[in-house]
């Protein structure tokens, strides 16, 4: 058990090491720092003199190592394009793009698990055909498309909602919030669903086939025959059971809802990360693109760490499993 | 051949699936108009001397001021929507289909070179492999994109941009084909088949791809029409996020990308019909791609 959580954290670290190279690679040779530091007019002095200041005059290693450490620090430099430390902008549009990612999130739960179950159960009714249906179709459809048929119905038609923006937030210390202003909840349900669309489909589909594996078992049998009310079978002993790779399945999502939302801030026009690395991409600014390059693998990493460690943990039969495969 | 074709289980399938049937003519449709765009189309919306800005914004014929030349309306500069995708389509099916196939003659090499050659090699395809899975593949496309626009700053030209989109994507899914590849290859590697051409000395190269490919393909086929359909669905992102192909020659996520902006003037024709053009394009793809996957498995018959 030790042995395999000390390989899969040395794995982690591999691979943060392997996106801070590429992070570090983007800084250092696609960009030419000194070049885009200089005004144009500078002396072949004055370029040395800048090399020697940002270390790039030191093997490849040790500048490696000061990145690191640097970022680490959360030290990424300063935005090209906005002229800002780079730590500060993200620091100020993660709240942003947590809460819509959190809230896209819960409505992938609360809608997909009753969906799912209601699929399972009444399998062959209307209903449930036309959702298994509408699911594909679902997956098939580009989330952005989504996002704009929202806008089209519930901003521009019936001008309900606003179209973009998060609306009022109110900081609390260095997190700014949406939750607690009428405007800001309004400005958040059409992105929320737009990027929770996909989970929904997701959750449906996995509890429903999950439900029907669990409905078929013998203890499902056995609580039939002892005369148990069909709601303490479904909810209490079936729906529990399939909730272990609901969660893992969700979990492992997350970081793609994160990543998702890049696409659904742009729509949006959302004041979060995801814009502003499509903007950083947009205007070559760097230091974004690699500090957000970090910034989400770490989150990768650690949620694969945590979803591996916790399968661990759920499910006793692993542990022997794994820890034959460690040896 | 023909006849051959009509008999067997396959096309026995495809007929009494009136859904695939339907995709597969809307799939069809869709590639003769896309190849033969600058003849099927009615307008030609890149001829600028055609263009009239007086027809600027005009809806859909059937609205009452529509006008009946231009069936879906127009654009902002007079540019016919269906015409626009006609050629968007065009440039999506394009784009999707060559990031596919550079995708799959990536991950097919990468696959039966660690399917073969093993040991170290093979570690290293596959770890490459795995921390690639552990990320969406919108934002590898993404981060590929990225780096070229930066690393090719100097020189960004049109022409280029449609190339990096395609290398872009092709990065971003030839993993799937390079496990599927290796997973047959070491099954494949073993046989007397090719243990036989080994004693007689065939270069391994040559052994690979002449004697080892061709027994790993079947399920390579199914990967390519799911894979199309994902193709173009990143590709629309892409263009979408202003980071793909350029306006000059857009694709139909470009057509939506411009059409956004017209959604609050009440405009709404210039990103609706292309949005549904991809829509049905990638569902018909899909669809197909299903029926192919079930109707290849023995197990699901």
């Amino acid at each position: 058990m030790i042995a395999f959580v000390l390989r899969r954290l040395a794995q982690a670290v591999v691979v943060m090491l392997v996106v801070g190279l590429i992070a570090f690679a983007l800084f250092n040779f696609v960009g030419d720092p000194v070049a885009l530091m200089l005004p144009p007019e500078a002396t072949e002095a004055d370029r040395e003199a800048m090399r020697a200041m940002l270390g790039l005059d030191r093997p490849f290693y040790d500048q490696f190592a000061t990145f690191i450490v640097n970022a680490l620090h959360g030290n990424f430099g300063i935005s090209l394009r906005l002229g800002r430390p780079v730590s500060d902008l993200i620091i100020e549009r993660l709240p942003a793009t947590l809460e819509l990612s959190f809230v896209a999130t819960v409505i992938g739960l609360v809608a997909g698990i009753p969906l799912g179950v209601y699929t399972a159960l009444r399998r062959d009714s209307w209903v449930s055909r036309f959702l298994l249906a509408a699911s594909l179709v679902g997956v098939s459809l580009p989330n952005f498309l989504i996002g704009i048929f929202l806008i089209l119905i519930f901003a521009v038609w019936l001008g309900w909602l606003p179209s973009f923006g998060r609306g009022d937030v109110v900081a609390i210390g260095a997190w700014t919030t949406g939750f607690l202003t009428v405007s800001g909840w309004k400005a958040i349900i059409l992105p929320a669903i737009t990027l929770g669309f996909y989970p929904v489909t997701i959750v449906m589909r996995l509890v429903r086939s999950e439900m029907l594996e669990v409905l078929r078992t013998d203890y499902v049998k056995f609580a039939r025959a002892r005369g148990l009310t069909d709601r303490a079978i479904h909810f209490h002993h079936a729906l529990k059971n399939t909730m272990v790779p609901v969660i893992t399945i969700v979990g492992l999502q997350l970081g793609g809802i994160i990543a998702f939302a890049i696409i659904t801030e742009t729509v949006f026009q959302w004041p979060g990360m995801g814009l502003l690395f499509v903007q950083a991409i947009q205007f070559a600014d760097i230091p974004i693109m690699a500090a957000y390059l970090c910034l989400v693998g770490l989150i990768f990493v650690v949620i694969n760490l945590v979803v591996d460690l916790l399968y661990v943990v759920v499910d006793p039969r692993l542990r022997v499993e794994r820890a034959a495969a460690a040896q | 051949m023909a006849a051959r074709w009509i008999d067997s289980d396959l096309f026995w399938s495809f007929r009494h699936r009136p859904g695939v049937v339907l995709a597969a003519v809307i799939v069809v449709v869709s590639v003769l108009a896309a190849i033969f765009a600058p003849w099927v189309a009615p307008h030609n919306p890149f001829d600028l001397a055609t263009l009239n800005l007086g027809d600027a914004l005009t809806p859909p014929a059937w609205t009452p001021s529509g006008n009946r030349t231009y069936l879906l309306g127009t654009d902002d500069q007079g540019r016919d929507v269906l015409s626009a995708i006609i050629f968007g389509s065009r440039m999506s099916l394009l784009v999707g289909v060559l990031a596919t196939l550079l995708a799959m003659a990536t991950g097919v090499t990468l696959g039966l070179v660690s399917g073969y050659v093993g040991g170290k090699v093979d570690a290293l395809i596959m770890r490459v492999a795995d921390i690639q899975l552990a990320f969406p593949a919108i934002l590898i496309a993404l981060l590929v994109d990225g780096v070229a626009r930066v690393a090719l700053k100097t020189h960004f030209s049109d022409q280029l941009a449609l190339y990096v989109i395609v290398i872009a994507i092709a990065a971003s899914g030839w993993v799937r084909y390079a496990r599927t590849v290796r997973g047959s290859t070491l099954v494949e590697r073993n046989r007397e088949y090719v243990q036989a051409a080994r004693v007689i000395g065939r270069h391994p190269v040559a052994i690979m791809f002449t004697h080892v490919l061709p027994n790993a393909l079947g399920p390579v086929l199914v990967l390519v029409t799911l894979h199309i359909g994902e193709a173009i669905i990143t590709e629309a992102i892409l263009s979408f996020l202003g980071v793909g192909v350029p306006p000059t020659q857009p694709s139909l996520g470009t057509l939506i990308r411009i059409g956004n902006d017209f959604l609050f003037s009440g405009e709404w024709w210039i990103t609706v019909f292309p949005g549904a053009a991809l829509v049905i394009l990638v569902l018909a793809i899909n669809v197909l791609g299903d029926w192919l996957r079930d109707a290849l498995n023995p197990r699901l018959r």
